[in-house]
C-alpha cells in the first residue's frame, strides 16, 4: 500500500512538472516526456499491473491538466507501463541497459499511438514532422532523463529482491 | 501410494494456480483499465462542454493548477538556462545557415550583375551588327573572352572561337565601341587576340572630320592608352575628333583592317620645332579592362 501511494506521489510530480516546465522546454526542436521516464522505471522496478495503473493515473493527470480528451494519455499510458512491467518481470528487471532501451522503445511506441490516436480523434496529426522532426530529439532527451529517474526511483521504491534482503538481514540480526 | 487413477496432488500446483491467478489479475486490471479509458474518451467526446466529465475535468485541472504554478516558478531559472542554451545551440546552427544563404545569394548576385553587364554588351554588339556601321565584305563571329594575359606587360585575350568558327590569322577584333585588336592565333576553338593597347599593335588610321592619315598604336602614360604617330604638321587635328581604321589599299598591300571603325577620341595634339610629326593623344572607345564579348571579323569569300 505504500508502494502505491509513493508511485502515485512520484507520478504526480512527474506530471506536474512535465505539463509545466518539461514541455516547455524546447531543445534541439525536442522536448523530453519526463512522466514517461517516471513510469517506464516505476513499471520495470514494480511489474505491469503497477506500471498500468500508474500509467492510467498519470494520462488522467495530464489531460485534466492539459484540458485534452480524457482518457487518451490514459490508454496510451497505461499500455505502455504494462508492456514495461512485463518486460521487467520476464526478462528486463536486473539488465542495466534495461531502462534505457523501454525508454528508447516507448517513446517512439507511445508518439506512434498518439499520432494513431490523433489521427482517428480527428485531430491533426502531423506525423512527418512528429516522426522526422522531432522524434529523434525527444528519445535523444529522455535517454539523458533515464539515469537519474531511474536512480531516484529505485531509491524511493527498492527492488523486491533487495527489500527482500534486508528484511533478512534485519531478521537475522 | 499412488493408485492409478487416484487424484494426485502436485508439488508444483499451489504455485502454478497462484501463478495463472496472477496472470488472471494482471490481464483483469489491464481490460479494465483499457475499458475505462475508452469509455472516458467516448463520454468526454459525446457530452457537451457542461457534462459531467467536463466537469471533473474543469475541477481537477482548478486543483491541479497551484501545484503547476508552484513548479513553474520554482523551476523557471533552470527552464530559462535550458531554454538560453537551447536558443544558443539554435542560433548557432541558424547563424551557420544564414551565412550559407548569405554566400548564395552573393553568388547569385555576382552571377546576375555579369549577366547584366553581358547582356548590354552583346545586345550592343547586337545593334552594331545590324547596324550601318558594320562593314560590308565581312561576317560577324561573336566569342566570349575566355582568358586574359596573366600580367600587364601582354596586351592579350583569349577568345571561345577558332578555326572551326573560320577565324583565321590577323582578322580584326571589334566590339560595339570600336576596334580592339587583331586575332595573332588560332586553334580549331580558340583564338589569341592582341589588343590595339600591346607594343607590338599598330593600325592604320585617320581623322574622319579632317582626313589627316596617321598610324595608331600603344603609347602615352600608362598601358591602355593609345597615341595617333606618323601625322606630319602639315595635316590638321583637333581635339576631340573621331579617329577610325583608314583601311587603305595600295596595290597588293591592303589594310587588315576595314575602313571606318571607331578607335578613339583625340584628348590632346602638341607639336615641337624638332619633331617631324605631331604629338596626339586618343582616349580609346573600348574599354579594355571590361571586354566580356567580341565580334571577329571574317572577310567572306567573295570578297577575297
Amino acid at each position: 500500500m505504500l508502494d502505491w501511494g509513493k508511485s502515485a506521489a512520484l507520478v504526480f510530480v512527474a506530471a506536474i512538472l512535465q505539463v509545466s516546465v518539461f514541455s516547455t522546454v524546447t531543445i534541439l526542436n525536442g522536448t523530453s516526456d519526463l512522466l514517461l521516464v517516471v513510469i517506464i522505471c516505476i513499471a520495470l522496478l514494480r511489474g505491469s499491473i503497477a506500471g498500468a495503473v500508474i500509467g492510467f493515473w498519470g494520462g488522467l493527470l495530464v489531460d485534466t491538466a492539459n484540458l485534452e480528451t480524457l482518457g487518451v494519455t490514459s490508454l496510451l499510458l497505461s499500455v505502455a507501463g504494462y508492456w514495461i512491467g512485463r518486460y521487467g518481470e520476464t526478462t528486463g528487471r536486473e539488465r542495466t541497459h534495461a531502462p534505457f532501451v523501454s525508454v528508447a522503445v516507448i517513446t517512439l511506441l507511445y508518439a506512434v499511438g498518439s499520432l494513431a490516436f490523433r489521427f482517428v480523434l480527428g485531430d491533426p496529426a502531423p506525423a512527418r514532422a512528429v516522426l522526422w522532426g522531432t522524434l529523434f530529439q525527444g528519445i535523444a532527451l529522455n535517454l539523458i532523463l533515464t539515469w537519474p529517474v531511474y536512480a531516484l526511483t529505485r531509491i524511493v521504491l527498492p527492488p523486491f529482491y533487495r527489500r527482500e534482503r534486508i528484511e533478512r538481514i534485519q531478521a537475522i540480526g | 501410494m499412488a493408485a492409478i487413477g487416484s487424484p494426485v496432488q502436485r508439488p508444483g500446483s499451489s504455485t502454478q494456480s497462484a501463478r495463472s491467478s496472477a496472470v488472471g489479475r494482471r490481464r483483469l486490471v489491464v481490460a479494465l483499465l483499457t475499458i475505462v479509458s475508452l469509455a472516458l474518451v467516448t463520454v468526454y467526446f459525446r457530452e457537451s462542454d457542461g457534462g459531467v466529465l467536463h466537469g471533473f475535468q474543469s475541477t481537477g485541472a482548478s486543483i491541479l493548477r497551484p501545484f503547476e504554478v508552484g513548479a513553474e516558478r520554482v523551476a523557471r531559472p533552470f527552464r530559462d538556462a535550458a531554454s538560453w542554451f537551447g536558443g544558443l545551440i539554435d542560433a548557432k546552427s541558424e547563424n551557420a545557415k544564414l551565412k550559407e544563404q548569405i554566400e548564395a545569394l552573393r553568388q547569385q548576385i555576382i552571377l546576375t550583375q555579369s549577366a547584366v553587364r553581358e547582356n548590354a554588351q552583346l545586345k550592343a554588339l547586337l545593334d552594331y551588327l545590324e547596324g550601318p556601321r558594320f562593314p560590308q565584305d565581312y561576317r560577324s563571329v561573336a566569342a566570349r573572352v575566355i582568358a586574359r594575359a596573366p600580367n600587364q606587360f601582354e596586351q592579350q585575350i583569349v577568345v571561345s572561337a577558332g578555326k572551326n568558327d573560320g577565324i583565321s590569322k590577323h582578322d580584326a577584333v571589334v566590339t560595339a565601341d570600336g576596334l580592339v585588336g587583331e586575332v595573332t592565333k588560332v586553334a580549331n576553338n580558340v583564338a589569341q587576340v592582341t589588343l590595339l593597347t600591346d607594343e607590338t599593335s599598330a593600325v592604320s588610321a585617320l581623322d574622319i572630320s579632317t582626313n589627316a592619315a596617321g598610324i595608331a598604336q600603344h603609347g602615352g602614360r600608362s598601358s591602355s592608352s593609345l597615341t595617333l604617330d606618323r601625322v606630319t604638321k602639315d595635316q590638321i587635328v583637333n581635339r576631340g575628333d573621331v579617329i577610325v581604321t583608314s583601311g587603305f589599299r595600295s596595290g597588293a598591300l591592303s589594310s587588315l583592317y576595314p575602313r571606318g571603325i571607331p578607335i578613339g577620341s583625340v584628348t590632346s595634339v602638341g607639336q615641337s620645332d624638332t619633331d617631324l610629326y605631331k604629338q596626339i593623344q586618343l582616349d580609346s572607345f573600348v574599354d579594355f579592362s571590361q571586354l566580356e564579348a567580341v565580334i571577329v571579323l571574317v572577310k567572306r569569300p567573295e570578297a577575297k
